[in-house]
């Protein structure tokens, strides 16, 4: 099994039960994708009509509507999605941060992507009536700040889809290699799907709802008309999932798969075909919504809920049998880690592999003092020469001095106390002062030090 | 570390983190935590003297704060987690563990805040004949703002000092550790000068067509950013004072880069005197407005900013060699399990390394593999803060001796406190010698696992892996 790389875990506990961590992280992604997918839907959805409306001003005003609606919602999308992150963080953190460092580029790209599509998304907004004779430009504004915010799922999706195949980590170099593993690309028209399709629901539902005065906010558009467009885009998108779905599920790698989760993924087809069929239905209504729009709010609502948990199912039983690898390294790990730690303590450490015999004092030379101070010349600090000039038979005037310096003389930086264990003090202070110059004078310090 | 390395060569990991982290905390300090409560009190003043012109004032000043938080300030805040997450994920996954809850609350209110300040924002021309209720608002969302900043610094506190934790492990224990009131009394007069500061720019910009009002705000502003200082010098010391006696060995290198720590007390000089000028300016603007000049706006504010940017430096400096104090060196290491790299070899217990044993031929190959796992977090090959750089300030122009750097290597931690120690075998700092005197020779990027990839060895690690 060469091919699969076995890191260790974290050796702290996890904050919570892995339950409970498992259900926040459903709960608090389903939240989360709500927003994400208003956002982008909605986002969508103004490009659309603000075109549609170059030759139509009451559609131009329906999508300087809806994107009043992206402000707040793209604002809380963000701010949603901190919470199933930091969920994520500590239940998955090893399966995550591996996959996050190698899409490194991408990944920590999505900061100034959002910031920008949320500039241009601002920048869109508020410059509707400043640009209404520039149509072209103010369309290109939307169009970019779309294209930008559609890009982060993207680059999300080919994350914890990577984080799933650990047999895959040795294959992928750069962003690149994660997005053509498969999977990747059905899933993002999966969820652009979804956006459209739950923001024209909501959109149905906002502006038709009752306390909203249409007429007066909509002026030349009707009521009625505009209910119907919106189902009709929600029924079409939903559609299209029919198609979509089957190509997610046939680019699905098989390591995750079990009958508890298709059991929950017919549950959850079945209850979004019965949706689409209530959906139809209302689209025929001549009329204002009927309670009806609730029953379909319910339905499809229910089948977000129940695919966000498939998905889950689907990545616990992707990496169990790593999770269970990683688990028994980590415990040997943390074994060997504490033996090493009482041998040390209890003064019989096994010596890590040496490669040269010296003094004791040599070696601290060399390894603490040696970075500053050459024989016979000046480096950091001065030569061993002027050292042993001041310090000859006084080995107790030297370990004061290295454990408590001044500074003494100009043109020198001022020498930092050096810690050590109390007897390499008198190790090494003997070791300058009597093993240094014992004629003949022998200098491996100097040894090619500066040529 | 045991994950894949991210790593950026030219720049450095620490640059990514510093760019966003410093974005982050001066739009946070300046734009939400100090300006939510100076907006509120504006509109406030505007409020009861019945003068419309503040009701103005306020709602722009407020609209750059709404347009620049929400995507700058809050997506930095995203940033600075992912980026941390990517250079040093072990130390960002332990923080999780232990303050998780202090995570998941701080969170709460951050969605409370966003909450806060979009109806802020977004009803303050619909609650015009409700203004007592809408500056209620403006009240509950300065609370909020100041209250994720107060959970986060418990965090960066403990990063520094764990107090009482490193022997407990729980989270309370974690939270009240000695250094977070100190650093929480510092930043929040300094947030609010920070935000007076910015306004007082802004203000001059919104009024250059009313000159009256130009000259009330500047006041106004001025006696508010005077009202702070004296706090924000107290907190100061007070987070001087308490800065444990094993960081102030680094202080004086914190401030500067190593080369210029003998300076270090000119350097507090000029810091002395931008907190004079930021003083000055104060008094100026309180006394008389009208004089105030243009560049005056910018010199006090760009001081506040450099204050507040040395004060991270510092912070974030002092706690090295840790990157959570006593538990995990900068490099991501437990310090618990250095006895056992010391013993087998950093090599030997990673998961991600081409070779595990250095044996005669593979110095340079091994010794790479070491570089990457162990130096990276800080150093690089050839770019910022790179390796051979630090080493040539030691050794100067000349060829080096291996033995030398080797040696250097094991004992660095000894001079350099905020070095860690060589984690590894001594075989395996000669590799690490082999590699740099190498690496000196032919100049060459570190490849990070982002553009790279990543391998492992034939040879299996001790432990289960044989048996798999």
């Amino acid at each position: 099994m060469d091919t699969l790389p076995i890191p260790r875990d974290f050796l702290l506990p996890l904050p919570a039960s892995t339950l409970d961590l498992q259900v926040a992280i459903v709960m608090l992604f389903l939240v989360h994708i709500l927003f994400v997918n208003l956002m982008v839907g909605g986002s969508l959805l103004t490009l659309v009509y603000e075109v549609r409306g170059r030759r139509r001003p009451d559609l131009d005003l329906l999508a300087q509507k809806i994107a009043a609606t992206v402000t707040v919602n793209k604002s809380l999308a963000v701010v949603l999605g901190v919470g199933p992150l930091l969920a994520m963080n500590a239940l998955y953190a090893l399966w995550f941060y591996t996959a996050n460092s190698l899409t490194g580029r991408a990944w920590i790209m999505t900061v100034p992507l959002v910031i920008a599509a949320f500039l241009l998304l601002y920048a869109h907004k508020y410059s509707w009536n400043l640009l209404a004779d520039r149509k072209g430009l103010h369309i290109t504004i939307g169009a970019a700040g779309t294209l930008l915010l559609l890009l982060v799922p993207f680059i999300f999706l080919a994350n914890i889809n990577l984080m799933l195949f650990p047999d895959r980590w040795l294959e992928v170099e750069g962003f690149l290699s994660t997005v053509l593993l498969p999977n990747v690309v059905p899933r993002f028209f999966h969820f652009v799907l979804a956006s459209v399709a739950v923001t024209a629901l909501f959109l149905a539902g906002w502006f038709c709802r009752r306390r909203f005065d249409f007429e007066t906010a909509l002026p030349g558009l009707d009521r009625c008309e505009t209910r119907r467009e919106l189902l009709t885009a929600a029924f079409g998108a939903t559609a299209l999932q029919l198609v979509a779905g089957p190509l997610v599920l046939m680019t699905l790698p098989p390591h995750g798969f079990s009958w508890l989760m298709l059991g929950n993924l017919t549950a959850a087809v079945t209850l979004g075909v019965s949706g689409l069929v209530l959906l139809w239905r209302e689209m025929a209504e001549r009329g204002p919504l009927t309670t009806r729009y609730w029953g379909i709010v319910v339905l499809l609502g229910c089948t977000v809920g129940l695919m966000v948990f498939v998905r889950h199912l689907y990545r616990e039983e992707a990496i169990a049998p790593h999770r269970a690898l990683v688990a028994a390294h980590t415990e040997a790990f943390r074994a060997a880690s504490i033996g090493a730690e009482m041998r040390l303590a209890a003064g019989m450490p096994r010596v890590g592999e040496a490669e040269t015999v010296a003094s004791p004092g040599e070696r601290t030379f060399r390894s603490v003092c040696m970075a500053c101070h050459a024989v016979d010349e000046k480096r950091v600090g001065p030569p061993l020469t002027e050292i042993v000039d001041i310090y000859a038979g006084n080995p107790d005037g030297l370990i004061a001095w290295v454990k408590e310096p001044g500074k003494k003389r100009p043109g020198y930086p001022e020498m930092p106390p050096i810690r050590m264990q109390e007897g390499q003090y008198r190790a090494v202070a003997d070791y300058i002062l009597d093993e240094v110059f014992v004629p003949p004078l022998q200098s491996p310090p100097a040894d090619g030090a500066t040529g | 570390m045991d994950f894949p390395v991210f790593h950026l060569d030219f720049l450095g990991n620490r640059m990514l983190i510093a760019v966003i982290a410093v974005v982050h905390v001066f739009i946070n300090h300046s734009l939400a935590v100090g300006a939510m409560p100076l907006v509120t009190a504006m509109e406030f003043w505007g409020h009861r003297r019945g003068d419309e012109r503040w009701d103005r004032l306020a709602y722009r000043i407020l609209t750059v704060c709404f347009v620049i938080t929400t995507t700058l300030g809050a997506l930095t805040g995203v940033g600075i987690w992912l980026s941390t997450s990517l250079v040093n994920p072990y130390a960002i996954g332990s923080l999780i563990r232990v303050f998780f809850w202090a995570w998941f609350a701080e969170w709460l209110v951050f969605v409370a805040e966003v909450v806060f300040i979009m109806i802020y924002y977004l009803t303050w021309k619909k609650m015009q004949d409700r203004k007592s209720a809408h500056i209620a608002i403006g009240a509950v969302l300065s609370f909020f703002s100041w209250v994720t900043m107060a959970i986060i610094t418990a965090i960066l506190g403990f990063m520094m000092s764990p107090g009482a934790w490193t022997a407990r492990e729980t989270f309370f224990s974690g939270v009240f550790n000695p250094i977070y009131l100190p650093q929480l009394a510092f930043r929040t007069p300094v947030a609010m000068v920070a935000a007076g500061w910015l306004a007082l720019f802004l203000a001059f910009f919104f009024t250059h067509r009313d000159r009256d009002l130009r000259g009330q705000s500047v006041r106004l502003i001025s006696v508010w950013s005077l009202a702070w200082l004296p706090a924000a010098a107290a907190g100061a010391l007070w987070y001087w004072r308490v800065i444990p006696e094993w960081m102030e060995v680094n202080v004086p290198v914190a401030l500067g880069t190593q080369k210029f720590a003998a300076w270090y007390d000119q350097l507090l000089v000029v810091l002395a005197v931008m907190a004079a000028t930021v003083f000055i300016a104060a008094v100026v603007g309180a006394l008389v407005p009208g004089k105030m000049p243009r560049v005056a706006m910018l010199v006090p504010f760009a001081a506040t900013l450099v204050l507040l940017g040395s004060f991270e430096r510092v912070r974030e400096f002092i706690r090295k060699p840790y990157v959570i104090g006593d538990y995990m060196y900068a490099n991501g290491l437990r310090v618990a399990d250095y006895p056992l790299y010391k013993e087998e070899g950093v090599l030997r217990h990673a998961t991600y390394t081409s070779v595990r044993t250095v044996t005669d031929d593979n110095g340079v190959e091994a010794g790479g593999e070491v570089f990457k796992l162990t130096c990276t977090r800080c150093h690089t090959a050839t770019g910022v803060n790179a390796v051979t750089d630090r080493l040539r300030d030691m050794y100067g122009n000349g060829p080096w001796d291996r033995e030398t750097v080797k040696y250097s290597l094991i004992g660095m931690h000894t001079a350099r406190p905020f070095m860690p120690p060589f984690p590894g075998t001594e075989r395996e700092a000669g590799a690490l010698a082999d590699y740099l005197l190498d690496l000196r020779a032919v100049k060459r990027p570190v490849i990070g696992a982002q553009d790279g990839g990543v391998v492992i060895p034939t040879e299996p690690r001790a432990g289960v892996e044989g048996g798999v």
